[in-house]
């Protein structure tokens, strides 16, 4: 069953119309959190013209839920919602979204970074980017290890 | 025991294969004795799932340590850290 909370596309998406149909109708909603990624025009000192995105479907949604139904379990939050783009995208493009709603700003701002922050080391999408000396796969950031690193002692 | 294999990413382009289906022996019966017997066919096999390159696996869709216990008709992939986001 296609899941409206978790959605992996090509085409774009727009954010005043995703983050309004998160919070329709529900009064109880004080707080909505939300996180957009874009393309970068530089990465690893290189210009980057350019990059496609490759991701495991199948896995890619169970992992993404996982992440969610975990930060549920954590925070009092009401509605999640990832949307992440694959295929090609060019600079200042729109690649990902994370959206959290809840009574209070404290809550949706932890669980918001917290998916974020596994999304980055737990979902399996890969980057693949064109610079002037041809295409080249983006290596994985240790610092996003550790950004995920930290919520497990929390 | 019978897998089906998927590969992503570099993986993928270095192998030249996206997905298999294969009959592996029965002394194969974690993540690592399947690499391993991967690493037996040689050259870029060999090459691309070295010991020292680190790379991540999925048994049936879940990632896992190399530890995991294979199960007949499982999918295994095996692809690098990933990079979303």
């Amino acid at each position: 069953m296609p899941n409206a909370y978790i959605r992996i596309q090509e085409g774009d998406f727009d954010l005043s119309t995703e983050l309004a149909a998160l919070r329709k109708s529900d009064p109880r909603v004080g707080a909505v959190v939300s996180f957009l990624g874009t393309v970068r025009d530089m990465n690893d000192g290189s210009q980057v013209k350019g990059m496609t995105l490759e991701h495991y479907p199948g896995m890619t949604e169970k992992a993404l839920q996982e992440i969610l139904d975990q930060a549920k379990t954590r925070w009092d939050i009401f509605q999640t919602l990832v949307i992440h783009r694959v295929g090609h995208l060019l600079p200042e493009d729109q690649i990902v979204l994370v959206a959290v709603t809840s009574a209070h700003r404290g809550e949706a701002f932890a669980a918001c970074e917290f998916i974020m922050d596994y999304l980055k080391t737990a979902a399996p999408f890969w980057k693949k980017e064109d610079t002037p000396d041809g295409a080249r796969w983006v290596d994985a950031r240790v610092t996003d290890e550790a950004a995920m690193a930290r919520w497990e002692n929390t | 025991m019978k897998l089906e294999l998927r590969f992503f990413a570099s993986l993928r382009e270095a192998l030249g294969i996206s997905q298999e289906v294969i009959e592996v022996p029965e002394a194969v019966k974690t993540i690592s004795d399947l690499r391993l017997h991967l690493i037996g066919r040689g050259n870029s096999w060999a090459e691309v799932l070295a010991d020292g390159k680190v790379l991540r696996c999925a048994l049936n869709q879940r990632m896992v340590d190399p530890n995991a216990l294979l199960k007949e008709g499982a999918e295994v992939a095996f692809f690098p850290p990933v990079t979303g986001g």
